[in-house]
């Protein structure tokens, strides 16, 4: 017993010692600290080869492309570039670096920085899986395919130490958005090299003491899965005016773990929230509730080359099937848009007309028409999803739609996100949930994919037109207008044929404190953290 | 005994190959490679990729490259983390579990064998039940439900103890430390319940209260010894599965332990990461249950002249 009472004694010490410490939220309100949620830990802090949303959180406080980002409405804004010229045919770009951009070593930022620095995220060692974002740079995917060796006929150039030209293979509305891509951000050739080959993965260049950065913050600390701090950047050219004093990144694999975070003020803002906190913080502390639009997809991809889905009825009828409404309002729960187009609407003022109806009266017209009457003889279908409570919500919710419309039997079938990988891209499917969200802000980054054997195709659908809008007339294309129109005509295309049934547009979710200011609800969930501020006078 | 050890450690080897040998090519077998993503990767940067790792190769060759590696003590980099090696990884996250399940052993030891002695004293009494359906419930809790609701209760409604973290602010090693080992402290407490129960039906502890011996001393100096051995018996076991379970614990806590990199390899196909951790927690519970098979040699008189004799 004597061990029992000591025990209690030895807690309620600890419990007295304790007691109540200034959460993370308030004494960061105090000393300009700004406390986030950050999903994973992050892979790597080498921007030519990390892929995830977490470590481009990160890269865009530690490093600055030639372009930003207005946080407001995703417009490009000057970063080292201070401005550009586009010539006539849209096709060759030339960059003025401003004169007063630094590494944070305090050496100056030029125009061969950034010429090492896309030659290095070229290099197909380096395994730079966002490398395709080179592409539309004259040569840049002949190089990186090993068809051409000479880098000086890739389309970048160096006019002057602060002056860089880049020559694209088409005009490229988007390109000047893609330079606000990691795979853009430049890298410090000296610290590079010094920590090894310019083209080896994993160096400890990235490390807190080593990494050298242009951005408006820079590392201090790397605590694996623990948190990683970084500090305003004195050297940063705009350094004046930004006002946090840091950040603190927390790898929050898990979304409970980190709302409750949030609740007891240990985080100014989380990544997303549970599903069903969503109503919860609706009823009682709407104020911290952040909820917008986001520039991705979630739709269901056929098979199209296993019967029946090769017949487009069939895959007409099951589009007509879906009550998407039904689905963002009983089952999503978070704001989510029912799909009207496969592209999120008002993509950079592209707003495909609306073709997914909800129709039953039709979809069993069709299914009869196909030699299925009221079902009758349709095989028993599996549709695949990557396992999560989420995906099966809404899968659950179709397979009953399916039943109680057309009479029609699915299994669920879900699988460990690697396999299903492995299963969607062996075409091992007839079915299969899948997202996607857009690279940059334009309709190109969601239509692109579905052209024949497109790597991220994997429906087996093909169609020669549609090809050809987008790989040739829509790239040379010399107006905002005339683009549009053709992206229109191949939105038409794929969403009469479906080989894919969009679903619902996603939104972003986030909690965030009331006392952040300059946090602005985009599409792309983008923060420009030096516009971030935090009133110390804010209630905790 | 040192006899005894050195065989034990020599059975080790040939039990640690096979983990090896199973575990390499399972975690290839698996569907799904360690590069795969949504979003297409150019066939160029995989074939680089895989150059890199040596996935180019058949796979016997690099397994035998990689028993090489493993005999220099080399677990090899992580394909998920570029910038780090296994055995870096496995450094960084090892002492937060230890220490976790040091703690965890304590809280389970404590609670444990207090609510089973003190349960085995009446047996069929309310003084039994109580801990001792107490014991089971904790043993069927799991930690994913056991962890938020001490949280809820302590860290939230009560705000008497942080949420999360791991020395960062006093006192935040408490509810994981009791989370992670309050479903050993139940099994503990079943283990120490019987263990006490068979002893005091003994002789020597007849004697001991015929001796006129006031009860308090009958159990703590004469039973307690003998009624405990199935507890120790249990430790070695015990510390190696709070050291390889603590995933949930870690997760839910924010704890930046091993745990969390063990399960996630799996999920990332990371295959060095998952052969790493899988080398090592498989030897740490080969050494923990030597261990506390020594520890049993030791305090049972029956079993120490068994291996001398033998």
């Amino acid at each position: 017993m004597i061990n029992k009472n000591l025990f209690v004694l030895f807690i309620l010490v600890l419990l007295v010692g304790c007691g109540q410490s200034e959460s993370n939220v308030s004494s960061g309100n105090r000393i300009g600290i700004f406390h986030m949620g950050n999903g994973t830990e992050p892979q790597e802090l080498d921007p030519h080869i990390v892929t995830g949303v977490p470590e481009h959180n990160i890269l865009s406080a530690l490093l600055e492309g030639l372009v930003r980002k207005n946080p407001e409405n995703l417009e490009p804004i000057p970063g080292v570039a201070k401005q550009w010229r586009i010539s006539e045919d849209g096709t060759v770009y030339t960059f003025q670096l401003r004169d007063d951009a630094h590494w944070s070593n305090g050496n100056p930022v030029t125009a061969e920085d950034f010429r090492w620095s896309y030659w290095r995220a070229m290099q197909s060692a380096l395994g730079n899986k966002y490398a395709y974002m080179f592409y539309p740079i004259k040569n840049a995917e002949a190089y990186l395919k090993g068809e051409i060796d000479d880098f000086r006929q890739v389309g970048i150039k160096v006019l002057d130490e602060r002056v860089l030209e880049i020559t694209l293979t088409n005009p490229t509305p988007y390109f000047l958005q893609l330079l606000d891509h990691q795979s853009y951000f430049p890298v410090h050739r000296a610290t590079i090299e010094k920590f090894g080959q310019p083209d080896e993965r994993g160096t400890r260049w990235t490390r807190p003491g080593n990494f050298v950065g242009n951005g408006a913050f820079q590392l201090t600390e790397w605590r694996l899965n623990k948190l990683i701090d970084v500090e305003k950047n004195p050297y940063y050219w705009d350094a004046s005016n930004v006002t946090l004093n840091g950040i603190r990144f927390y790898p929050t694999e898990n979304v409970s773990t980190e709302e409750r975070m949030f609740r007891a003020g240990q985080l100014h803002r989380t990544g997303s929230i549970p599903i069903d906190k969503i109503a919860v913080y609706k009823k009682e502390n709407p104020e911290s509730l952040r909820i917008a639009p986001y520039l991705g997809t979630y739709y269901y991809r056929f098979n199209t080359e296993k019967p029946p889905f090769d017949d487009q009825r069939v895959r007409k009828a099951l589009n007509l099937a879906i009550d998407r409404r039904q689905i963002v309002e009983n089952v999503t729960k978070g704001g989510q848009l029912p799909a009207k187009s496969f592209t999120p609407p008002d993509t950079l003022g592209y707003t495909a007309k609306e073709m997914l109806g909800f129709d039953p009266e039709q979809a069993r017209q069709l299914l009869a028409e196909a030699g299925y009457p009221n079902g009758k003889g349709f095989p028993v279908t599996s549709l695949l999803y990557n396992t999560s409570e989420g995906h099966r919500k809404i899968a659950v919710a179709i397979q009953q739609m399916w039943k109680q419309y057309l009479n029609i039997d699915i299994t669920l079938n879900n699988q460990d996100w690697k396999v299903y990988l492995d299963s969607v891209n062996s075409r091992n499917y007839e079915i299969s949930r899948a997202g996607w969200i857009g690279d940059y802000v334009d309709p190109n980054t969601f239509l692109d994919m579905w052209i024949t054997d497109g790597g991220n195709n994997q429906t087996g659908w093909s169609n020669p037109r549609y090809d050809e809008i987008i790989s040739k007339l829509a790239p040379a294309a010399v107006d905002r207008a005339t683009r549009y129109q053709l992206f229109q005509e191949a939105e038409t295309i794929l969403l009469t044929e479906l080989p894919v049934i969009p679903i619902y547009i996603y939104t972003s979710i986030s909690l965030a404190h009331p006392s952040i200011r300059g946090l602005s609800n985009n599409i792309l969930n983008y923060v420009s953290y030096k516009s971030l501020r935090l009133d110390p006078e804010a209630k905790p | 005994m040192s006899k005894f050890i050195f065989s034990r450690l020599l059975q080790a080897i040939p039990v640690l190959l096979v983990v090896v040998t199973a575990t390499f090519f399972l975690v290839r077998a698996a569907p799904g490679g360690p590069f795969s993503e949504e979003k297409a990767v150019p066939p160029e940067v995989l074939k680089a990729l895989e150059l890199k790792y040596n996935l180019n190769l058949p796979v016997w060759q690099q397994y035998t490259h990689y028993l090489g590696d493993l005999l220099r003590g080399d677990f090899g980099p992580s394909f998920k983390y570029p910038g780090r090696s296994v055995n870096e990884l496995i450094a960084s996250g090892f002492p937060a579990t230890a220490e976790l399940g040091f703690y965890a052993l304590l809280v389970a030891i404590l609670i444990g064998s207090c609510a089973g002695v003190f349960a085995a004293l009446k047996p069929n009494s309310p003084q039994d039940y109580i801990p001792m359906s107490a014991a089971m419930l904790g043993i069927c809790m799991p930690s994913f439900l056991m962890g938020p609701l001490l949280v809820l209760i302590f860290g939230i409604w009560l705000d008497w103890l942080p949420i999360s973290g791991w020395g960062d602010i006093p006192g935040d090693k408490i509810l994981p430390a009791i989370t992670l080992g309050s479903g050993y402290a139940a099994y503990i407490a079943r283990l120490s319940r019987g263990g006490m129960l068979e002893v005091m039906s003994q002789d020597y502890i007849r004697t001991a209260r015929a001796k006129g011996l006031p009860e308090r001393v009958v159990v703590l100096k004469h039973a307690l010894r003998g009624g405990l051995i199935p507890v120790v018996a249990f430790l070695g076991p015990a510390f190696a599965g709070l050291l390889s379970g603590s995933f949930v614990v870690e997760t839910i806590f924010q704890i930046p332990g091993l745990g969390r990199f063990f399960v996630q390899a799996a999920f990332n196909r990371d295959y060095t990461m998952v052969m790493g951790s899988t080398v090592f927690f498989a030897t740490l519970i080969v050494l923990f249950n030597l261990l506390s098979d020594v520890i049993a040699v030791w305090i049972n008189p029956r079993l120490r002249s068994q291996v001398q004799g033998g």
